[in-house]
C-alpha cells in the first residue's frame, strides 16, 4: 500500500487533467469538421485550414503577430539578460528592482492596457505596430527573466574567476565565458517571451491601429462576429505552435549545467 | 557610496527598469491622474479640467435631472460580483487543487514530471483561444447541452451568457495556478512525517487535517494569491461566456475605453480595481502573519 496516496486523489486528479484537455481537444477536432455550424460533426476535412491560409486578414495579422514577438522577445531578452547580471550577487534593494521586473506579472492586463493607450495617445504617438512593440517588450520582461535569473543564480564563479585571472577583461570574459554558460537559459526565456507576445491580447487590443490586428486580436473580432470552424482552425494552429515553443524552452531549461 | 561595482550595476539595470518605468510605471500615474478630471469633448479626456473625486462618486451616486443625489448600485452590483467570482473561483481551486497536487506528488518521479508539464502547459497557451473553447462547448448546440438532453430529455440548458459560465471559464483558465503552488509545497514534504502520524494512530483523515493541510498553507496562500487576482480582473472570460447581466470589472474599464468613450471614469474603476487588489494583497499578509505567531 502507498502510505502517501489519500483516497480520490486519484480520480480528482484524472478529472483534472481531462477538465483541461478535452474542450481544447473538442476545438482542434471541430477544425477538422467539413461542416460550417461548428459543433455538429459531418466528415473529415482539412478546408478551414486551407481557408485560413488563404485568408488576407489572417495573413496580415500573423504577419504583424510574429514581428511583434520576434521585436519583443529580442528587446526584453537583451534588456532582462542586464538586469540579471546585475542582480546576480545579493545587494540591498534587490528584492524591490525584482519585484519591479516582475511587476507585469501582478498587474491586471486590462489596466496595463488601458494605461498605455493613455501614454500613447497623450504623447500623441499613433496607434499601430510603433506603440505595441514598447508596450510588448515592458510586458514580456518577466517572461524573458525568470529563466536566465533561475539559471544565473545556479552558476559557479570559478570560470570567470579563472579567466579574469588569464587577463581576460571584463567584456570577454562575458562574452566568452558568462554568455556561452548562460545560453540556455537565455534561449528559454526569449522563447517563453516570444510565445507571451504572441498571446499577449488586451495590449494589442487597445493599441492596434488600423492595418495592425495581430492573430488574437483578429480572433477575437471574428468570434464577436460569429463562430465558425475557420476560428477553430487558426485557434489550433495557435495551440500547436504555442505547445511546441514551450516544450523547445523546457528543453533549454533542462540543458546541463 | 559610488564604487565600481555600484556604477556596473546601475548601468547594468538602467535599461529594464527606465523600460518598465516608461510603459508601466508612467502609465499608472497618468492613469490616476486622469481619474481625477473629466471627459472632453472630442477625446477622450479635457485635460484642463479641474481636479476632482466626480468619477469615484459617480460609481455610487448620480444626479437626477431636477438635481438630487441619489444612490444607486449599477456599478456596486459589478464590483461584487466580480469579487464574489474571484473569491468563488478561488475557493473551488483550493477544494479542486489540494487533492489533485496530492495526487501529483504520491506520484513516481517519471510519471510526476510528465503530469507537470501537462498543467503547466494551459498557461502558455492563449487564454483567449482557451475560453472560447468553452464558448462552443457551452453553446445550445454545443457539447454540454447535448450531453445532458441524451441524459435529460428536455430544454436547452442555456448555460452560456450565465455567472455560471464565467465561473467555469476562470476555474478553467487558473487551476494550474493553483495547483503548481501546492504540488511545489508537497514535492519538497518529508512523507516520514506522514508515516509517523500514521505509526501513532491517525486515521486518514486525522492525518491530512493535522499534517498535509498545515503543510499545504503556504502553497495554498499563494495559489489564491495567483487565481484572486487575475480574476478580479479578468475581461476575456465575462466578455466571452458572459453576457450584459454579468459584467465584471475588466469589462466595464473596457466599455469605458472603447463605446462609452469616458476614459477619466474607466481610469477611476481601474484605480478601484488596483485597490481592491492591494486590499486583497494586505489582508491575505495579514492573515499570514497572524497564522505563523
Amino acid at each position: 500500500m502507498n502510505l502517501r496516496r489519500m483516497p480520490f486523489t486519484r480520480e480528482i486528479g484524472w478529472l483534472v487533467l481531462a477538465f483541461l484537455y478535452l474542450p481544447v481537444f473538442i476545438l482542434v477536432l471541430y477544425s477538422f469538421n467539413g461542416n460550417r455550424t461548428a459543433t455538429v460533426w459531418t466528415e473529415f476535412s482539412v478546408k478551414w485550414y486551407a481557408r485560413t491560409f488563404h485568408n488576407p486578414s489572417i495573413q496580415v495579422a500573423a504577419w504583424n503577430s510574429i514581428i511583434l514577438a520576434i521585436t519583443a522577445s529580442f528587446g526584453s531578452t537583451v534588456l532582462a539578460l542586464l538586469a540579471a547580471m546585475a542582480a546576480r550577487h545579493f545587494f540591498k534593494g534587490r528584492s524591490a528592482v525584482e519585484a519591479t521586473l516582475n511587476a507585469p506579472l501582478i498587474l491586471p492586463e486590462i489596466v496595463i492596457a488601458v494605461a498605455t493607450l493613455i501614454l500613447v495617445v497623450s504623447v500623441g504617438v499613433e496607434l499601430g505596430l510603433m506603440s505595441m512593440i514598447p508596450a510588448h517588450v515592458a510586458f514580456c520582461i518577466p517572461f524573458a527573466y525568470l529563466p536566465i535569473r533561475a539559471r544565473i543564480q545556479g552558476m559557479d564563479a570559478g570560470m570567470e574567476e579563472a579567466a579574469m585571472d588569464l587577463y581576460c577583461n571584463r567584456f570577454s570574459t562575458f562574452r566568452r565565458v558568462t554568455l556561452p554558460l548562460l545560453w540556455p537559459g537565455v534561449l528559454a526565456g526569449f522563447t517563453l517571451a516570444f510565445v507571451t507576445s504572441l498571446d499577449l491580447f488586451l495590449v494589442s487590443f487597445f493599441l492596434a491601429g488600423p492595418g495592425s490586428t495581430t492573430l488574437p486580436v483578429y480572433i477575437y473580432s471574428a468570434i464577436k462576429a460569429g463562430i465558425s470552424p475557420e476560428i477553430n482552425a487558426i485557434s489550433t494552429i495557435m495551440l500547436v505552435v504555442s505547445i511546441a515553443l514551450v516544450m523547445v524552452s523546457f528543453a533549454f531549461g533542462r540543458m546541463r549545467r | 557610496m559610488i564604487s565600481r561595482e555600484n556604477i556596473r550595476r546601475v548601468t547594468l539595470l538602467s535599461p529594464s527598469l527606465t523600460m518598465l518605468f516608461v510603459m508601466i510605471g508612467l502609465p499608472l500615474a497618468i492613469l490616476a491622474w486622469i481619474s481625477l478630471l473629466q471627459r472632453g469633448v472630442t477625446s477622450g479626456v479635457d485635460w484642463s479640467a479641474p481636479l476632482g473625486l466626480d468619477n469615484y462618486i459617480r460609481l455610487l451616486w448620480e444626479e437626477d435631472f431636477d438635481g438630487t443625489i441619489f444612490f444607486h448600485t449599477r456599478y456596486l452590483e459589478v464590483v461584487l460580483r466580480s469579487v464574489l467570482l474571484a473569491a468563488g473561483t478561488t475557493f473551488f481551486c483550493i477544494i479542486v487543487g489540494v487533492p489533485a497536487a496530492l495526487w501529483m506528488a504520491s506520484l513516481p518521479k517519471r510519471g510526476r514530471d510528465v503530469i507537470v508539464l501537462l498543467i503547466t502547459i494551459p498557461f502558455w497557451t492563449s487564454l483567449l483561444v482557451r475560453n472560447y473553447a468553452w464558448l462552443i462547448i457551452l453553446r445550445d448546440d454545443g457539447s454540454v447541452n447535448w450531453v445532458v438532453n441524451a441524459l435529460i430529455p428536455g430544454d436547452d440548458v442555456g448555460l452560456l451568457y450565465t455567472n455560471t459560465a464565467v465561473f467555469i471559464g476562470l476555474v478553467y483558465s487558473f487551476l494550474p495556478f493553483m495547483i503548481l503552488p501546492i504540488y511545489a509545497v508537497f514535492e519538497k514534504f518529508d512523507w516520514s512525517l506522514l508515516e509517523a502520524a500514521y505509526d501513532l494512530g491517525a486515521g486518514r483523515a486525522r492525518a491530512f487535517r493535522k499534517v498535509m493541510l498545515p503543510i499545504a498553507m503556504p502553497g495554498i496562500t499563494a495559489g489564491a494569491m495567483l487565481v484572486f487576482i487575475p480574476c478580479l480582473g479578468a475581461f476575456i472570460t465575462p466578455a466571452l461566456l458572459g453576457g450584459g447581466k454579468t459584467l465584471m470589472i475588466g469589462n466595464l474599464i473596457q466599455l469605458q475605453f472603447g463605446p462609452s468613450r469616458n476614459w477619466p471614469f474607466g481610469a477611476s474603476i481601474s484605480i478601484v480595481l488596483l485597490a481592491l487588489m492591494m486590499l486583497f494583497l494586505m489582508g491575505l499578509a495579514l492573515w499570514k502573519n497572524r497564522r505563523s505567531q
